[in-house]
């Protein structure tokens, strides 16, 4: 698809939009580079939950008052602006839940433990799945004695797609994978995969924590049966996440909590669920998350996707040649900065992971250390832990400078 | 809060750098092995007790960020010869008087990491983070 010259986010007034720039870390300008594992926000997100609780307050779906109107009018609002930033085909298509992970365990169980799955069946995964993405299948796997199999990574960080063709048989059930690395940032041929899963019946559940905040994603270009994000990684509050299932899939789905809101009625001894998608949303919602995540769906889609892709990609291209520079740093990854996401995982041979981020936090700069709940990943490559920094709409070049710059001081610490 | 100098003073860093009392003790008189799962960090502890329980021998093994490792290495140096009671009596503040350098609270735990496989080492209660 021939792509219009690259379209560059305006970083220092994105900037503006959020407030947190405006304060200074250990007395220095804040270097954030911990996307990956939560956002920051917008003033517009803040604005939003905030105009909710003082303005609109007010449960949803049942009051038969102004404010419940406008408090469900505004949260079904943000199911629709959901639905149509990942090209859902209905709003019912989407839940919202607490999280990436609560998403996927409510695949597991409504789908899984709850469902059709019989013991022998197999589920596939791969070896680069957070642990949101391993956990919940060990349920499956301890309550209905299904067969856990995954897919290896090899030494550059691609998926082996080829170990498929041994892996997905009749037996396989379930085919689930993460969109995108949250330790090497690969992207994974989900498309490909979601076809190969569908050849032998299975249904394919994706991790795409890592990709929705970042690239455009189009659940009808992959054809996922399901598809798990979190707000908070996507300017959104925390608290709030989402389940896309298709219609058909979410028919054949039992919910994971029972309460209000989910049943249509409810007797001593018996109920019945109420539709989709408010059979899995028992309890009053997050009203406010919600919102703040429509609103955050708003501030991306008027940068525009495609922009904040090209923009993660020069950033990371950046980091790559920056680092990949400095005596005694080793990367993970793919060299391609276009075959992965603006994540970027490295060692020191002078330093401990720990080490190095406690050095950049002295200098005001936000990096994580450790195993990233990726410790399948890590054994794969023998490693203890790794640095990670990742990147978003607010960073840009002159921040990987001062990643840099900081790293070369955490070599002459420990010269 | 710290500068990086200071936190990762000359002694600290010696101490990662030339680790005193690595490696293993085979048979030992007491042995605890602690993990950080968060961060990786592993600390293993050998002790040999003699007739008159005082520690005649010490190793640490493990892998780490400078904090741990330093922090085990002077914790060896100063169990080294001394009776059980004096051993078994060390506390965190000990700990970080060795260190002598301010910590965060998630560093803390990567500084007592020792401390803590000392405790499961001697069979004490309780974890010092």
């Amino acid at each position: 698809m021939a792509r219009a010259a690259k379209v560059l986010l305006n970083v220092p007034s994105i900037k503006k939009d959020f407030p947190i720039f405006e304060r200074r870390v250990r007395d220095k300008p804040l270097v954030y580079l911990d996307s990956a594992a939560t956002s920051q926000k917008p003033r517009q997100v803040i604005d939003a939950t905030t105009d909710y609780y003082t303005r609109y307050n007010a449960n949803v779906h049942r009051a038969i008052y102004e404010l419940g109107e406008e408090a469900t009018r505004e949260y079904e609002g943000a199911r629709e602006k959901v639905a149509a930033f990942i090209g859902a085909r209905s709003a019912t298509e989407i839940i919202f839940t607490k999280s990436t992970t609560e998403s996927l365990n409510l695949v597991a169980y409504g789908w899984g433990i709850k469902g059709k799955l019989r013991e022998g069946d197999e589920i596939v995964g791969t070896v680069m799945e957070h642990h949101s993405n391993h956990v919940p299948w060990h349920f499956v796997r301890d309550h209905r004695g299904v067969v856990l199999k995954y897919a290896g990574i090899d030494d550059d960080g691609r998926l082996r797609t080829e170990d498929y063709d041994e892996l997905l048989t009749k037996r396989t059930k379930i085919v689930t994978v993460a969109h995108c690395s949250n330790v090497l940032g690969t992207i994974n041929p989900v498309a490909e995969i979601a076809k190969r899963a569908h050849e032998v019946g299975a249904v394919c559940v994706v991790d795409a924590a890592q990709s929705v905040p970042h690239m455009p994603v189009d659940v009808q270009a992959l054809d996922c049966d399901f598809l798990a994000f979190s707000g908070h990684k996507m300017l959104g509050p925390t608290g709030i996440g989402v389940l896309y299932g298709k219609a058909s899939v979410l028919e054949a789905t039992e919910p994971l909590l029972g309460g209000g809101e989910m049943i249509r009625e409810v007797h001593l001894g018996s109920a019945k669920w109420n539709d989709v998608p408010y059979k899995f949303e028992g309890g009053t919602p997050n009203v406010a998350g919600a919102i703040g995540l429509g609103a955050a769906v708003d501030y991306l889609s008027r940068l525009g996707m495609d922009a904040v892709r090209s923009h993660e990609i020069e950033i990371t291209e950046a980091a790559l040649e920056r680092l990949g520079r400095l005596d005694g740093v080793r990367l993970f990854g793919l060299d391609d900065p276009k075959a992965r996401a603006g994540v970027v995982s490295f060692t020191m041979d002078a330093a401990h992971p720990h080490d190095i981020a406690s050095i950049l936090d002295v200098e005001g700069i936000c990096i994580r250390s450790g195993h990233h709940c990726a410790q399948p990943l890590m054994e794969r490559f023998n490693l203890p832990a790794t640095a990670r920094a990742s990147f978003y709409v607010y960073n840009d070049e002159e921040d990987v400078d001062r990643l840099a710059a900081g790293l070369a001081k955490v070599q002459e610490v420990f010269r | 809060m710290a500068s990086a100098h200071e936190m990762y003073q000359e002694q600290i860093l010696d101490h990662y750098k030339r680790p005193r009392n690595k490696g293993i003790l085979d048979p030992a008189t007491f042995h605890g092995k602690t993990s950080n799962p968060l961060c990786g960090d592993e600390i293993s502890l050998y002790l040999q007790v003699d007739g008159a329980d005082r520690v005649s021998e010490v190793r640490f093994d493990g892998v780490g960020c400078a904090i741990s490792q330093a922090s085990a290495s002077m914790l060896t140096e100063a169990i080294r010869g001394k009776g059980l009671p004096d051993v078994k009596a060390l506390d965190r503040d000990d700990v970080l008087a060795f260190l002598g350098i301010p910590l965060s609270a998630v560093r803390l735990k990567c500084a007592l990491l020792s401390l803590q496989t000392l405790r499961e080492a001697l069979g004490l209660p309780g974890r010092e983070s």
